[in-house]
């Protein structure tokens, strides 16, 4: 009885936790910028002149805006909004391009007199809506084509156009909502078939499409070993034919033409077989290596052709093709730099030599992580990144405890969006990941981004509370 | 309603954050590299040059010491337009000097950035004052003090060596220890001692931001370290002997030594011609001159060339004579112009005939010195000439010969002393005989020795059949030398024996004019100088004038080796420069003016063959 009075008050109230996490992210966030720009004169932290002075209106408006959310707006409106939100945002988001300030090169800022705005950031919130929407709707089926191409739209037209203003990195969070999709129903093979191209991509362009194919032939063949009935004989013959592969290219000078042979040869063969014996897998498995082997050849067309010269450098840095500390590698090396001199413990708040002195750049921003890294060491890289993990875990659980479907795929939708935020953006200041300009939720300098992830949050908490009233 | 999906994408989310953690961990706790790299991002080390140690000589004479210059640094970034010529008339340059710096560094600009660099260096502290007075003209020039070498003795050019900036094919040799703008010694006692002369660099710490500008100090400059000064260096070098030694060889090439025998210490070590100190202190302009000069003022020869000895050698094959008991004092040899073999002779010039081993060296006989060298070698007690020779090769190299010595020159030469085996390779196993190599006897044909040698071994004679290695730096309170520097080494021949030789010598001497003795120019009253002349062929033109000599006669004081290119008989020129030398050294005064007049003014340069 007791267990279920208090699980009962606990689902009335709003998930404390999960704003908690939230209130600690901000807190640290600004104290982080503070440290970012203290320099050898400090001034006070709510010095207005300075960002971490700023950087506090654009809390206590966010607070603002999160009160709004909680206790004035009917919850029920963000459903029935969802469309038109959507489409205003999308109109806002064409509009910038051609009356937007030229901020670095990239056009999606309005700017009215000292405050910018940046429609992207709302974007993400009005998309991940509007597909809740469609998603919850009640004949939907993942799926069925007609449904996967009006989700796929959803999301590629707002990221397209945000390709357009020249904001690669926010249009790349939006790829996160694949996150979702699977969730939802789309078939993990769509999620391996992603996962395996970007390794063939990075491996073509490290290494050798000959080893990219070679990588891709295994993956192949040692899947199709592990589902037969003899498996273990199966994964033998696998590896046999893998290794002579592998030392091929020490006896014969064009390995390649082998290669294709071999696949020339097996492909019709492996079809008949899959046909005979009604094995679907091995014949979409023999479809996605063919794929596979045409993109690792046009890997080099897409990457010297299709992409944009920094981008190029970017990837290049990234993979240690070239060196370039000076140039594309300077922030990332900055960076590293900063946070590999936090060591255990840190150097302490407000005694980083790296942040502190302006080495590394956007270091209020982008790269704000560098001062946790840097002052905080590794025991504060933990418990950021520990409550960053808390926050998208919490929230996919409640999502998940949700049983209205609307809620339940915002809910994925924020956590994906959250997720890519903090990989590419953590990613990037430990070179993980190329350099991509986006923030890092809650944390970095900005009202944009802090607006925009306070109401995307406290959108799924007030959806999430409202449904809860009902039982 | 609880999906599968979702455990899978909460561990893929757990995978992700792992992964971040792990390249965390990788770059914060295992490589140190970014600890490094941050360091010098952020610290700037301001060096403190230490000043460079002093060298001394013998009597607490400053040889080398310091002064200060000036480096002119300029900040590119906060320089203003400025009078041009104003600047190169008080920093005494061309103004299109300071117009190609300028434009040198608009190009540069984006590398040096903040930064300032050096437009000119070791300023003379007159110049700079010019420019101080005037300096608020001038914003983004400044003065950087150094401290340089200065030589208030022109003693010892060669010896004491140059100092100058390290280059990069220096640093790539010394990677930990030289930055670019350091200086270095490149020769002589500069080089050899330079581990005690350049002291250690210290450093403030300033943090700067990434635009270059200091920021603060570090630490409150606890981590700083201050500049320990070289240590000085007395030397066993006497600066007004040196000196002297300098003028009585000027115009002159070859060498000088003076030893003190009982202690092995150099009192003076001239090559000539040698390096002018006002040279060194200014080695940069006149680097070129040196390096061009065909006679080669740079190379050390008292201790880098090899010389036939000439009849100094005499000395050693009559105590191997002497030891091996196969020459007796008393025994007469006959000389008729020479020793004669078939139809060959080694001659000799007009002296008595027969004479005993004394006077054999007063009048520096050669037929008796080949009967010595000849009845050593043909002893029954060895089972052939080979065997004999290379027993003489040993007693050769217990004087020093053949080998390097060991002092304390960076670059000595050991000579060369001929064994069997060379003979064997030249004429073949058996090929050879007594006459065959007869001209070792008198000190010509494949002994090749050193200046220094030579003075050793009058140094060994003055001690009766002991030396210690020659050396030119003392213990000193911040320098203790090595040991090798205070034992005595004694040849194979018994000290005994050395009695035999010595009477020779200072019949050489004090004998008087027309009594035969060769060296009777040497003799100064009262100073007792025992001495051997020695005239030495030199394949390119004429003989080398060689003299050895030590005084007084007990308790020698002084052990000179003068060496003179081309000069014909050891008695010309040799053996007067040694005596002056001696005469110097023991009584401060020269009785001699017109003997020292005549060797000060001669000039032998034009005789020798210039590469």
């Amino acid at each position: 009885m007791e267990k279920r009075f208090s699980s009962r008050s606990m689902k009335q109230s709003y998930d404390w936790r999960l704003i908690g996490i939230y209130l600690a992210l901000v807190f640290i966030g600004l104290v982080n910028i503070y440290a970012s720009i203290h320099s050898s004169e400090p001034s006070s932290i709510f010095d207005l002149s300075v960002r971490s002075g700023m950087q506090c209106i654009w809390i206590a408006t966010a607070f603002g805006l999160a009160a709004l959310i909680l206790f004035v707006i009917p919850p029920r409106v963000w459903e029935g909004a969802a469309l038109p939100m959507y489409l205003g945002v999308l109109f806002l988001l064409v509009v910038v391009i051609f009356v937007g300030v030229d901020v670095k090169g990239s056009r999606s800022w309005f700017s009215f007199g000292p405050v910018r705005f940046q429609p992207a950031e709302i974007s993400k919130i009005t998309t991940s809506l509007l597909l809740a929407l469609i998603i919850s709707s009640q004949n939907f089926k993942m799926n069925r084509l007609k449904d996967f191409m009006k989700v796929a739209l959803v999301i590629a037209i707002p990221m397209l156009v945000i390709v357009a203003e020249k904001e690669t990195g926010s249009a790349l969070v939006y790829t996160g909502f694949i996150f979702m999709l699977y969730r939802e129903g789309l078939s993990g093979w769509i999620l391996a078939f992603i996962g395996v191209t970007i390794l063939m991509f990075i491996l073509t362009l490290t290494a050798s499409p000959y080893t990219a194919i070679v990588v891709l032939l295994a993956i192949a063949m040692l899947a199709n070993s592990l589902r037969g009935r003899e498996a273990v004989r199966n994964t033998l013959i696998c590896a046999a034919v893998v290794a002579v592969l592998v030392f091929l290219p020490s006896y014969i000078s064009k390995p390649m033409y082998v290669l294709i042979g071999l696949v020339v040869v097996a492909v019709p063969v492996l079809c008949y077989l899959a046909y005979k014996h009604k094995n679907g897998f091995l014949f979409f498995t023999v479809i996605g290596t063919v794929i596979g082997i045409m993109l690792s050849f046009s890997t080099d067309i897409i990457f010297n052709k299709v992409m944009q010269e920094h981008q190029r450098k970017r990837i290049e840095v990234l993979l240690g093709i070239k060196d370039d500390p000076a140039g594309v590698g300077y922030n990332v090396n900055q960076s590293m730099i900063a946070i590999g001199s936090g060591g255990f413990s840190g150097k302490g708040y407000l005694h980083g030599t790296q942040t502190t002195y302006g080495f590394v750049p956007e270091q209020s921003t982008d790269f704000i992580f560098c001062t946790v890294g840097e002052e905080w060491g590794f025991l504060g890289c933990l418990l950021v990144i520990g409550l960053y993990i808390a926050l998208i875990w919490r929230i996919i659980t409640d999502a998940e405890k949700s049983r209205e479907h609307f809620t339940r795929v915002y809910g994925y939708c924020v956590a994906s969006c959250l997720f890519m935020h903090l990989f590419i953006n953590i990613g990037m200041t430990i070179g993980l990941m190329p350099v991509i300009g986006i923030p890092l939720p809650m944390m970095s300098y900005g009202g944009s981004s802090l607006w925009g992830f306070t109401i995307m949050i406290f959108i799924f908490v007030v959806l999430d509370h409202q449904e809860k009233k009902y039982f | 309603m609880e999906s599968p999906r979702k455990n899978k994408l909460l561990i893929g989310l757990l995978a992700a954050g792992v992964i971040l953690i792990v390249k965390l961990f990788i770059i914060q706790i295992v490589d140190d590299k970014y600890k490094i790299d941050a360091s010098n991002n952020s610290m700037v080390y301001d060096i403190i040059y230490p000043t460079r140690g002093v060298i001394y000589d013998r009597n607490g004479r400053i040889l080398v010491g310091n002064k200060v210059a000036y480096d002119i640094l300029v900040t590119p970034r906060e320089v203003e337009p400025f009078d041009t010529l104003l600047l190169a008339e008080v920093l005494d340059v061309e103004p299109d000097f300071i117009r190609g710096k300028m434009a040198e560094y608009r190009r540069d600009r984006r590398k040096i950035g903040f930064q300032s660099t050096v437009m000119i260096k070791q300023l003379p502290a007159e110049n700079y004052m010019r420019f101080a007075e005037i300096a608020y003209m001038f914003p983004g020039f400044k003065g950087q003090t150094r401290s340089i070498r200065d030589y208030p003795f022109n003693a010892g050019g060669n010896l004491l060596g140059y100092v100058s900036e390290v280059d990069a094919n220096f640093i790539k040799k010394h990677p930990d220890e030289y930055r670019p703008g350091d200086y270095a010694g490149k020769t002589g006692i500069e080089a050899s001692r330079e581990k005690e002369l350049r002291g250690e660099k210290g450093y403030h710490i300033y943090l700067r931001n990434s635009r270059n500008q200091i920021q603060s100090q570090y630490n409150d400059g606890e981590s700083d370290k201050e500049a320990v000064p070289g240590k000085d260096i007395v030397t066993t070098i006497d600066a007004v002997l040196q000196q002297y030694g300098q003028e009585l060889m000027q115009n002159k090439v070859g060498s000088l030594v003076a030893i003190e025998p009982a202690t092995g210490e150099i009192l003076a070590l001239v090559s000539s011609p040698g390096i002018d100190v006002d040279e060194l202190a200014d080695i940069r302009r006149h680097y070129d001159k040196i390096v061009k000069d065909p006679y080669k003022p740079m190379f050390n020869r008292a201790v880098q060339a090899s010389y036939p000895p000439g009849s100094v050698f005499k000395l050693v094959n009559g105590l191997i004579g002497l030891q091996e008991g196969t020459l007796k004092p008393t025994d007469s040899y006959p000389c008729s112009m020479g020793y004669h073999f078939g139809k060959h002779k080694l001659g000799c010039h007009a002296h008595t005939s027969p004479i005993q081993l004394e006077q054999a060296i007063m009048m520096s006989c050669n037929a008796y010195f080949c009967y010595a060298l000849r009845y050593t070698l043909e002893n029954r007690k060895y089972s052939s000439i080979a065997e004999a020779l290379d027993k003489w090769h040993e007693y050769v190299e217990s004087f020093g010969f053949g080998k390097k010595l060991g002092s304390d020159f960076p670059s000595e030469l050991g000579g060369t002393i001929p064994t069997s085996k060379l003979y064997n390779r030249v004429y073949g196993k058996g090929g050879w005989k007594f006459t065959t190599i007869i001209s070792i006897s008198i000190g010509q044909g494949e002994i090749g020795v050193t200046p220094l040698q030579i003075a050793n071994l009058s140094a060994t004679v003055a001690n009766r059949g002991w030396y210690i290695i020659p050396h030119i730096v003392k213990d000193s309170p911040d320098l203790t030398i090595e040991d090798k520097y205070k034992e005595r080494h004694y040849t194979m021949v018994d000290t005994t024996q050395f009695q035999m030789v010595v009477p020779g010598m200072w019949r050489a001497v004090n004998s008087g004019f027309g009594s035969g003795g060769t060296a009777s120019i040497a003799a100064v009253p009262g100073l007792d100088i025992c001495g051997k002349t020695g005239t030495a062929q030199n394949p390119r033109g004429a003989d080398n004038s060689v003299f050895i000599c030590f005084a007084p006669k007990d308790n020698p004081k002084i052990a000179v080796a003068a060496y003179v290119e081309n000069a014909g008989f050891g008695a010309t020129w040799a053996a007067p420069i040694a005596s002056l030398l001696v005469e110097k050294y023991l009584t401060g005064e020269i009785s001699r003016p017109d003997l020292e007049q005549r060797i000060m003014e001669g000039d032998l340069m034009w005789r020798v063959k210039k590469d």
